[in-house]
């Protein structure tokens, strides 16, 4: 039964399938995930695990003392909830690792997108921009119009101008599981995964089927 | 890279000879067909060998590639191959080349006498 794990992302490389074909792949390193609390929809309204991942800091506040003291857990880096059924058994305590999920499944990756600061529309948005020649003046990467004349008189509200873009969270669906290295604690995807390397991602099972 | 070449080790070949830009070479790659017949689809694996001028090399670990130039038919081709690719069943050096650039795309204007590189002796 897989649940959710988190993992830190390695990079991204390359490996030969079995046919010869060259598969772009995303490693990911596993954090040490195990389970901290159970959430029930009697109590709480919902059925969750509550995994602890990570190394714990050197200082917790008393608060985050109390509550790993309170499940009997020793203290980890971070907390992340992943939504079970309401019949899953689960034991505090226990350890989840890559071993959970199986080579040819698909899985859901949630990070925080790489930040791109304040961006211009054609990044942000994919706009075609402008004319680089045939005298085109200081309109090459400009949006455009944004919108009619005296009617509607306004911009409408959810208009694609520039802003922030990026360091958001992404979830990417459907990534297919290419190999599992339940020794290493390693799970390699195909294809691109959201955020820098080194960044923390969330692996969940696929919530739109095979 | 460097983090991430223990997942690929055991996927890098160590039967490549070495060779460089300006080397002949003679490439055997497995070619895959599927045939219709009364038995279903039918899975057979034959060689095929592509022998020219290799004109780059891109070393990246299992993402390495190298650029085969050939004139088939009096028509240019280039083939690029990825160096530890399991689809090629062989790769042979037929004749050492001196050269002295990294990258030979110079081969791409230059035809028939014009294109030849040197021998390269010990």
């Amino acid at each position: 039964m897989s649940v959710g794990l988190i993992a830190r992302k390695a990079g991204m490389t390359q490996i030969f399938a079995e046919d010869g074909t060259a598969v772009p792949v995303t490693v990911l390193n596993v954090e040490p995930c195990k389970v901290i609390a159970r959430r029930t929809s009697d109590r709480d309204g919902y059925d969750a695990v509550q995994v602890g991942y990570g190394a714990a800091k050197r200082h917790n506040s008393r608060a985050v003392q109390g509550h790993f003291a309170k499940q009997g857990q020793e203290v980890t880096g971070g907390l992340k909830e992943f939504r079970v059924a309401a019949d899953a058994e689960f034991e505090l305590g226990q350890e989840l690792n890559a071993a959970q999920f199986e080579v040819g499944q698909k899985i859901d990756i949630s990070g925080t997108s790489k930040g791109r600061g304040f961006a211009g529309v054609m990044k942000r948005y994919n706009f075609a921009g402008g004319r680089a020649t045939h005298g085109a003046e200081k309109v090459h990467r400009q949006m455009g119009s944004t919108g009619q004349c005296q009617w509607p008189g306004r911009v409408f509200p959810g208009k694609k101008m520039p802003g922030h873009y990026g360091n958001e969270r992404v979830t990417t669906q459907n990534l297919e599981v290419v190999r599992v290295d339940a020794e290493s604690n390693r799970i390699l995807v195909r294809g691109a995964v959201p955020g820098s390397r080194g960044g923390l991602v969330e692996l969940r099972p696929a919530v739109k089927g095979a | 890279m460097r983090a991430l070449d223990d997942v690929t080790k055991d996927q890098l070949r160590d039967d490549i000879p070495s060779f460089r830009e300006g080397d002949t070479v003679r490439v055997n790659v497995r070619l895959i067909d599927f045939k219709d017949t009364k038995n279903g689809v039918v899975r057979t694996e034959r060689l095929q060998a592509y022998e020219g001028v290799v004109i780059a090399r891109h070393n990246k670990g299992i993402s390495s590639s190298f650029t085969v130039r050939k004139i088939s038919n009096s028509v240019g081709v280039e083939r690029v191959f990825p160096l530890h690719s399991p689809m090629l069943e062989s790769i042979t050096v037929v004749r050492h080349g001196r050269v002295r650039r990294a990258k030979l795309y110079y081969l791409r204007d230059l035809r028939g006498k014009a294109a030849r590189i040197r021998e390269r002796r010990y």
